[in-house]
């Protein structure tokens, strides 16, 4: 079941006009901004399907930089993102892109500054729901069906298991994980499906574990 | 996961033998998956209560989108109604303007709550808060009322979808209505069976809608079909407090909507290529907004 909580349904509450282009849009650019861990000083943004299409009516473009910048879907200040952006010298681009994707409303991020860049795909899947099918060339396989949690951290011994302990204490199940990275001893990611809630200062406890650089919930 | 109810069947069949509102079994559902107390998720959902009392208040006042595509019609039909001479009855006129309200401030940029999207965000609060005057719910009752919503549009966002994008139309307004047409019945004093019923007839009437918004915005035509939402909506209640019933049962009819959706083109699934997006006035509108090179692209 992808729609867990009565609140998918009604709500969020959100600026308008759209709950897939808008509210979706937002909390792409927020997911995102909250992996990364700090304002990014550029951004592309490539879109596709109906995203691609119709962006400017629906406001996804001002919804993805408001996200970016830290804002959540009810946050009037999306309204002038654009302007905010500029403000602290954010810099960004869009691209329509007419390549067939899985969803019809998927974004793919691009963002960075001069410590380092970020590759996010995002899909909107309605009534301001989302999904992250892909982080830095890794594709993420959720189910959908269950909470998850993204973990970035340094491919060290023991980076797993402390995480893995950590869940347990508190009574955690974990029913799927994948562990990958890019190159030996360097960046690395964990992706963990479990079958209860996570409560944030779980996330709290996990961000403050040796060797983790980032830590966010990517399905309720 | 463990869910007290997948579909409408095993809801209404719980809620029966168990003797509880549609909307009791979904507060007793929220708490199971997302282990937070009642009075928590009760006053989440008063607060989603609030944002649409706001969202409506705002746009009985008047506003108007950027585009200029849509506003001021809930003034025109509220102004209308109070003469007191409306053909459909006060009440459906009532609900009506309430749900273009909602949809108008949508549209401008305003705040509110996606019931179950944004674009289809009037029917359910349209509906309520003409129900209202009739039936005089408690504060209580009436967020019972978005809770009934709440669990239809929970089997159907879970069994088909809610994304135009994905479904057309039928799929976001559509819901909505089914959405409301079962949580008019509960509050009405009606029976579970009688919310799936007054939810099965609603949908059916509204199989088959496209998503073709003009220039891509979410405004004409979304803002009245959020009106005739409501008004089906409600005629559809009337029907099953009545004893009229669905002859397809209600699971059937979510999966033929889902079917329906999959199978319509992409240019009428929220691309704005097909459909009234596509008339010779729905190309001019889109020009004049957003200039010819955005027009050639569509």
């Amino acid at each position: 079941m992808k729609f867990k909580s009565v609140f998918d349904i009604i709500g969020p509450v959100m600026i308008g006009p759209s709950s897939s282009h808008t509210a979706g849009a937002a909390r792409i650019g927020l997911v995102t901004r909250e992996l990364f861990g700090r304002q990014p000083k550029w951004a592309k943004i490539y879109l596709y399907g109906s995203f691609a299409e119709t962006y400017k009516g629906h406001g996804t473009d001002i919804a993805i930089i408001g996200g970016l910048l830290g804002f959540d879907t009810f946050d009037e200040r999306i309204k002038t993102s654009f302007d905010l952006a500029r403000d602290i010298g954010m810099t960004f681009e869009f691209i329509p892109e007419n390549g067939h994707t899985e969803h019809p409303n998927t974004a793919r991020l691009v963002i960075g500054d001069e410590s380092g860049e970020m590759e996010l795909i995002g899909i909107s899947i309605g009534g301001g729901k989302i999904e992250i099918s892909e982080l830095n060339g890794f594709p993420l396989r959720l189910s959908g069906n269950h909470s998850a949690i993204l973990v970035v951290h340094d491919d060290k011994p023991g980076s797993i298991a402390k995480v893995a302990s950590c869940l347990a204490e508190q009574n955690i199940n974990i029913g799927h994980m994948e562990v990958s990275r890019k190159e030996q001893g360097q960046m690395a990611l964990m992706v963990i499906e479990v079958d209860e809630p996570i409560e944030d200062h779980v996330l709290l406890q996990i961000s403050q574990l040796p060797y983790i650089t980032q830590v966010t919930k990517i399905a309720d | 996961m463990n869910v007290l109810f997948r579909n409408v069947r095993e809801l209404v069949e719980l809620a029966t033998s168990e003797n509880k509102l549609i909307s009791e079994l979904m507060i007793e559902q929220e708490m199971l998956i997302t282990r937070r107390s009642r009075e928590e998720i009760m006053n989440q959902m008063d607060r989603n209560l609030t944002v649409m009392e706001e969202a409506v208040e705002k746009g009985l006042k008047g506003v108007q989108s950027t585009s200029g595509l849509t506003g001021g019609d809930a003034v025109l039909l509220q102004n209308y109604m109070k003469k007191g001479n409306t053909l459909s009855g006060t009440l459906l006129i009532d609900a009506v303007s309430k749900a273009v309200a909602t949809n108008e401030v949508n549209a401008a940029m305003g705040t509110i709550c996606a019931t179950p999207t944004a674009g289809s965000a009037g029917v359910v609060p349209g509906t309520l808060f003409a129900v209202q005057n009739q039936l005089n719910p408690t504060r209580e009752e009436m967020i019972r009322y978005l809770f009934t919503s709440g669990a239809f549009g929970f089997v159907v966002a879970n069994n088909a979808s809610i994304s135009g994008a994905a479904g057309g139309c039928q799929a976001e307004v559509g819901s909505a209505a089914a959405m409301a047409a079962a949580a008019i019945v509960e509050m009405a004093g009606g029976t579970p069976q009688q919310s799936s019923e007054a939810f099965a007839i609603t949908m059916k009437n509204m199989l088959g809608l496209v998503c073709d918004p003009v220039a891509g915005l979410v405004e004409v035509p979304c803002v009245k079909r959020n009106a005739m939402g409501a008004a089906n909506a409600l005629v559809a209640a009337d029907m099953a407090l009545a004893g009229v019933t669905s002859r397809i049962p209600c699971d059937e009819v979510i999966d033929a909507m889902f079917k329906i959706g999959q199978t319509m083109p992409t240019a009428l699934k929220e691309t704005a290529q097909g459909g009234l997006a596509a008339t010779p006035t729905g190309r001019a509108l889109a020009e004049r907004i957003f200039g010819a090179e955005f027009v050639k692209g569509v």
